[in-house]
């Protein structure tokens, strides 16, 4: 077996594959998925995580500490029980509150946190208790309906 | 009178028969490749030759059209999405585009059209030749030195083109997005991240067009194996082989988009 021009050629356009490949994985996606040991979870219990979703950010003074990785009903108190993943270089307070909002006008919904005032932490697997729920739609605009007609009747 | 009636009929009764007789028959060939294929992985030289004919030569109609998709993509996107006032999420729209369906689809259409047809001819022209039974009778078995490395050469061509359709594409929709239109690289790129997922995207359109290049690959040789040996068969054979190509391209890409996506 001898080398040839041919081998060059196609060694050249295989390591071009390799390298579109590799092009592909770091710079058009995110090839920088947090793994299990970088990170903590926290749970949190809403009344109603309207479209929330997996993987949805979760952000603190805007900046992203971590992700949601589960939303279950939970059997006992019949609220959404969120599962986050939270950066390990991000400590939260135990008075922290959670809260679902959206971003922008059309944007998906991210959980939003803010610290309380307290020196004690959470430690991992812990339960954010103070929270807040999506904003439904049909409940806003029932709540300003009402409110609409109650101005009515007392005139 | 009644040969009026029945004629059509036999020819549609035979067109069925025919269609799957040769269905049946593309099968064992596939199984009859993957039986033979030890030798020619053996023998990596007639492999690497063909992927030279297969894929490097592919390499410029694959990377101009990716340029001139990736830059159409950046154009018509820029212009729809500006009317919403989303027009930051251009570089997501085109990596997204590109990387679930046009990257695959169209770069096996390519292939088909170029490697494919010229894999029918040469096959053809080979059995029309008396080639593929001069082979047999000095004891080479012409499914492992001709047919299996054609093969596998087109499987191994073909995500490579689509991985490069896409680089190019994206690199397309850059230079309208970024270089022309001029919006800010940084966003282009990081929308682009922010939204495309390494498993759900990246590695669902390479498995989609690893698909495609099995698919297009055996219907190329599988056409020139069975063609007429006659000038007008071998012609016929390597229209029925784009033909072919292009409409199950199409069926899979949708059958593979209902599995994935």
């Amino acid at each position: 077996m001898k080398r040839s021009t041919i081998d060059l050629w196609v060694g050249i356009f295989v390591a071009l594959g390799i390298a579109a490949v590799t092009f592909l994985s770091l710079k058009v996606a995110n090839l920088t998925p947090q793994s299990a040991s970088q990170t903590y979870v926290l749970y949190a219990d809403f009344d109603n995580v309207g479209g929330l979703k997996v993987k949805a950010p979760i952000k603190e003074a805007g900046v992203l500490v971590g992700r949601v990785s589960d939303i279950r009903l939970d059997p006992k108190t019949y609220r959404a029980r969120v599962t986050m993943n939270i950066d390990k270089q991000y400590q939260m307070s135990d008075d922290v509150s959670a809260s679902i909002l959206t971003s922008g006008l059309l944007g998906e919904q991210y959980v939003g946190l803010q610290q309380g005032g307290s020196e004690n932490n959470l430690s991992a697997g812990g339960t954010i208790t103070i929270t807040s729920s999506a904003m439904v739609l049909e409940q806003l605009i029932g709540k300003f309906m009402t409110g609409f007609t109650g101005k009515d009747a007392s005139k | 009178m009644l040969d009026l009636i029945t004629s059509p009929l036999r020819r549609l009764g035979h067109a069925v028969i025919n269609a799957v007789w040769r269905l049946g028959f593309a099968s064992r060939f596939l199984l009859a490749i993957l039986a033979n294929s030890g030798q020619s992985l053996l023998r990596l030289q007639l492999t690497i030759r063909e992927i030279y004919f297969a894929g490097v030569m592919s390499l410029i109609i694959i990377v101009v059209s990716g340029l001139f998709v990736g830059m159409v993509l950046g154009l018509q996107g820029y212009t729809t999405l500006a009317k919403f006032g989303s027009a930051d999420a251009l570089g997501a729209m085109v990596a997204l585009a590109l990387l679930r369906e046009l990257g695959p689809v169209l770069a096996a259409l390519l292939f088909a059209s170029r490697a494919g047809s010229a894999m029918t001819a040469e096959i053809g022209l080979m059995k029309t030749t008396e080639q593929l039974d001069a082979m047999s009778v000095m004891a080479v078995n012409p499914m492992a030195r001709v047919i299996a490395p054609r093969f596998w050469a087109g499987v191994i061509s073909m995500p490579i083109l689509a991985a490069l359709f896409n680089v190019v594409g994206v690199f397309g929709g850059y230079l309208v997005g970024v270089v022309m239109i001029g919006l800010d690289a940084g966003t282009f790129w990081s929308q682009m991240q922010s939204n495309v997922d390494l498993h759900y995207d990246v590695i669902n359109g390479i498995i989609k067009s690893l698909v495609f290049g099995i698919a297009v690959t055996l219907i190329a040789v599988f056409e020139g194996y069975d063609a007429t040996p006659t000038a007008a068969g071998v012609s016929a054979a390597t229209t029925r082989t784009v033909v072919t190509s292009a409409l199950v391209i199409l069926a899979l890409d949708f059958v593979l988009t209902a599995f994935m996506f």
